[in-house]
């Protein structure tokens, strides 16, 4: 049986799903009902010097149909006493001592800094996550992404916390930066153990079309907020995996951004996070989430022999590598499968419009079979109609033995490697 | 000011049998389409309605441009959302099927559009610039207001002589009230001719109070959109006895009023196409305990629609299969028919004659068609009473087209509104001394 209990950076949880620093996990009422339903760890909501909301705080991107593949937040960090906060994490750890409880922080002075940790620390935290990625608000004020997008500062303030700190210190990182290595390699200077990222991306994320104002709409104004959610993922799995593949960084990884379910957390894990962070997809559905979570991981671990979490972290790591390096004499070609295709044709309208124009149609269009043909002299094998298709399995990009041995454009540039001839670059 | 319908109807006791969509319901379901290129659903459309265009638009909300797309193929859309057989042409080529996914739901799509586009009393057309010719259009009915309201398009002048006194044809007066009543197809009939320009005179029949002649002088081109003619009625005793009704004269009865039903425990249909299906659920809706239809064939070789043979079923109605009756008979009324079986051959099998109990009978075999009132016309060709027409409507004789169930023999509404318009492109291209003239 796999085990997927985790040490990240020296926190220790059940297993790796945590819940991350938002409203999720805003009290203690409901971290301990999150840890009921299954959750391995909380990133508590963000302490510091306690703040007013405004209304209304969230803001959603939809899709066909779909609520909220995109969600945004103006909301600030926590806004309830201090005392309370810490209270409820003792009561928290007091009752679930196997489950991790990080504290994520953000203050300003050196004073400052030391206080709330050692607050933290007396109330029990497991870990620290120090608060170097809110992008919207606490910036203004010289916090959150105004540290993290400032190398020197990060490095000063973790440097900071790890001298106070007799726990881990996970450095959450923003994604609001052209970069983020320099970001991870200045905390890893600074002394972190670990760094937790993504932190929300500066968005706006719609517009009030009748009121022309944006959303969310504070009476007659807006602001930019923080973007999270499913479409997020892409852009938190590539800086993850910048970090993880870098040989200088080193440090353990607990990626965040767009997680929704246990495949999300199976792809932050193979590009190297030991644990995940959840918060969108809570908010949405609930901390019920978590059994699928759970069981799905469990379930594939069985199915590609990993007994072990650390098995897995990392494991795609040499697989992502830079464009120069990928085989340019690989080809594949799109074949469609005539039992299951069921002639929407979706696929020749992509690829007439949006690609290479070589899925046709049937030689006799009047029959009812509408399955479309493709011209493999001219397919680039670029995938668009395997994406547009709505049966699975319907449309397969196969691979194509042209005789070619493999040859990247480094080798071509750097040694004269042959390349085979372009296909569609008439 | 077109006449109305009267407020009591026998039909209002029906409930729509495929209810109207919420909002959401749309949304839903029209996010559920895959936005097919080149759709078969179009091709399954006689109207060749852009399908999966107007549904994005109901999907991204914007309702009144999908109601635009639909009319603009077909001005019937609203009625067509309703009456059509979905089942059989768009919704039963959604490529969905091929997938063992449930198809989408294309005629509540467009009758969520068009009815949101009637109630905001959207207009979409303008009659064209005056032409100065005029088109004379036999029949108000589905054909002959998608003709008149192309032609209004067009710039031509129309005038629609109908018999009866309100307008609408079959949508009015013989469309199942489970599916549309008679007051929401006059509702239609005024929006469509809201394009204005229309001129429309009531009770006057073709043969008896005009004839082609008269209208060849005071018209240009002339469209015949005459429908069908009566039930046909059984060569049998007591085929005249009362309670025995011609099956679409029984259903106007109700649809524009009130149906003799007192008394009635059982109502037997005779026939096994869509009239006498549509009429052995209405009799059951109505309130008559037992509606049996009694058919000379097969379940699985029966004329009318599946699916609505199946629904009919589930309402509760039943049918005696290889039968025919032989008699009508009654003291005074109808009381009973006599039946006798039938072999494969539908032939009767001797000995083998029963009764059943039944207090009315409606005969739906069919209907006489009307084409024999233009036979003496130079050109006109005339096929079992079918008068018949090229792709365009066109007759053989000059400036006279026909469509809808007069020329195709009897078939959708759908099909009416696209002959009809096709039809009134035809004669555009006549009247402007193109093709035809």
């Amino acid at each position: 049986m796999p085990d997927i209990s985790i040490n990240c950076a020296g926190i220790r949880s059940p297993n790796p799903f945590w819940l991350a620093s938002a409203p999720p996990a805003n009290s203690g009422a409901q971290v301990q009902r999150a840890f009921d339903h299954g959750w391995g760890g909380a990133v508590w909501k963000t302490l510091g010097q306690p703040i007013q909301n405004v209304s209304s705080r969230f803001g959603a991107v939809n899709y066909g149909g779909k609520n909220a593949i995109g969600f945004n937040n103006i909301e600030l960090i926590t806004d309830r006493p201090l005392e309370t906060n810490f209270k409820e994490i003792y009561d928290t750890k007091k009752k679930y001592p196997k489950h991790a409880v990080v504290v994520s922080l953000m203050v300003e002075t050196k004073e400052e800094w030391r206080d709330i940790i050692k607050r933290s620390i007396d109330a029990g935290a497991d870990g620290l996550e120090l608060n170097f990625g809110c992008p919207h608000g606490m910036c203004e004020r010289g916090m959150g992404s105004a540290v993290g997008q400032e190398p020197t500062v990060n490095e000063r303030i973790t440097s900071w916390a790890k001298e106070y700190s007799s726990v881990p210190v996970l450095v959450k990182l923003t994604p609001n930066v052209g970069d983020i290595l320099p970001h991870g390699l200045a905390a890893r200077r600074g002394g972190a153990d670990g760094v937790s990222l993504i932190n929300t991306i500066k968005s706006i994320i719609g517009v009030d079309i009748d009121r022309f104002v944006p959303n969310p709409r504070v009476a007659d104004q807006s602001t930019n907020g923080g973007y999270c959610g499913a479409a997020v993922r892409p852009i938190a799995l590539h800086m993850v995996a910048q970090l993880a593949r870098c040989k200088e960084f080193g440090l353990p990884i607990s990626g965040i951004g767009g997680v929704t379910n246990w495949r999300d957390a199976v792809e932050f894990i193979l590009l190297g996070s030991t644990s995940v962070q959840v918060c969108t997809e809570v908010m949405l559905k609930g901390y019920r989430i978590v059994e699928d979570m759970i069981e799905g991981l469990d379930e594939y671990m069985r199915s590609h022999n990993f007994e072990t979490i650390d098995q897995m972290v990392g494991k795609a790591i040499p697989g992502y590598t830079e464009w120069g390096d990928l085989d340019l004499n690989y080809e594949t070609i799109a074949k469609i499968d005539d039992k299951s295709c069921i002639g929407c044709q979706l696929c020749l309208v992509a690829c007439h419009d949006g690609a290479h124009q070589c899925i046709h149609q049937p030689k006799d269009p009047s029959s009812a079979l509408r399955v479309p043909v493709v011209d493999e002299s001219e397919c680039v094998g670029c995938n668009l109609c395997q994406i547009v298709c709505p049966v699975p399995g319907c449309i397969t990009m196969e691979p194509v033995d042209n005789g070619f041995t493999p040859a990247t454009w480094n080798d071509h540039t750097t040694k004269g490697a042959a390349l085979r001839p372009k296909k569609g670059a008439h | 000011m077109l006449k109305k319908v009267p407020v009591a109807r026998g039909e209002s006791v029906f409930e729509d049998f495929k209810g109207a969509y919420t909002q959401s319901q749309a949304e839903v379901e029209a996010n559920r389409c895959l936005y097919c290129s080149d759709a078969p659903c179009i091709a399954k459309c006689p109207t060749a309605i852009n399908i999966p265009e107007f549904i994005r638009k109901i999907a991204t909300g914007n309702v009144k441009g999908s109601a635009r797309t639909i009319f603009e193929s077909n001005i019937l859309g609203m009625s067509c959302a309703r009456v059509c057989p979905v089942e059989v042409l768009c919704v039963g080529d959604c490529v969905y099927n091929a997938m063992g996914v449930p198809p989408i739901q294309i005629g509540k799509l467009q009758r969520y559009a068009t009815d949101l586009a009637f109630e905001q009393k959207q207009r979409f057309f303008e009659a064209g610039k005056d032409t100065g010719k005029s088109v004379g259009l036999v029949g108000g009915g589905p054909a002959s207001l998608a003709a008149a309201h192309e032609l209004r398009r067009l710039g031509h002048a129309c005038t629609i002589y109908e018999k009866r006194s309100v307008l609408g044809g079959l949508n009015t007066t013989g469309v199942a009230p489970y599916k549309m009543q008679a007051d929401r197809s006059v509702e239609e009939v005024e929006w469509v001719l809201g394009i204005g320009g229309v001129e429309v005179k009531t009770g006057v029949e073709l043969g008896k109070d005009l004839s082609v002649a008269d209208l060849e002088k005071r018209h240009d081109a002339i469209f015949i959109g005459l429908g069908l003619g009566p039930d046909t009625s059984m060569d049998v005793p007591g085929a005249d006895l009362p309670g025995v009704y011609g099956a679409v004269d029984f259903i106007e009865q109700f649809k524009l009023g009130e149906a003799p039903l007192k008394g009635v425990q059982t109502a037997v249909v005779v026939g096994g196409g869509n009239t006498a299906i549509d009429a052995v659920r209405e009799a059951k809706g109505l309130g008559i305990p037992q509606a049996i239809m009694v058919y000379r064939g097969t379940e699985e070789k029966m004329s009318g629609y599946r699916h609505e043979w199946a629904a009919a079923k589930v309402e509760g109605c039943s049918a005696v299969w290889h039968a025919l009756p032989v008699a009508f008979e009654g003291a005074g009324k109808v009381q009973r028919v006599r039946c006798v079986r039938l072999d494969e051959q539908k032939k009767p099998i001797a000995g083998t004659e029963f009764s059943i109990e039944a207090q009315l009978v409606l005969v739906a075999i069919g209907q006489s068609k009307l084409g024999e009132l233009l036979a003496d016309l130079s050109g006109v060709k005339i096929e079992r009473g079918r008068i018949i027409v090229d792709a365009d409507g066109a007759t053989g004789h000059k400036g006279l087209f026909a469509g809808g169930d007069c020329a195709n023999g009897g078939k959708e509404v759908v099909n009416a509104a696209a002959e009809g318009k096709a039809a009134a492109r035809a004669m555009h291209a006549y009247l402007m001394g193109g093709k035809n003239a």
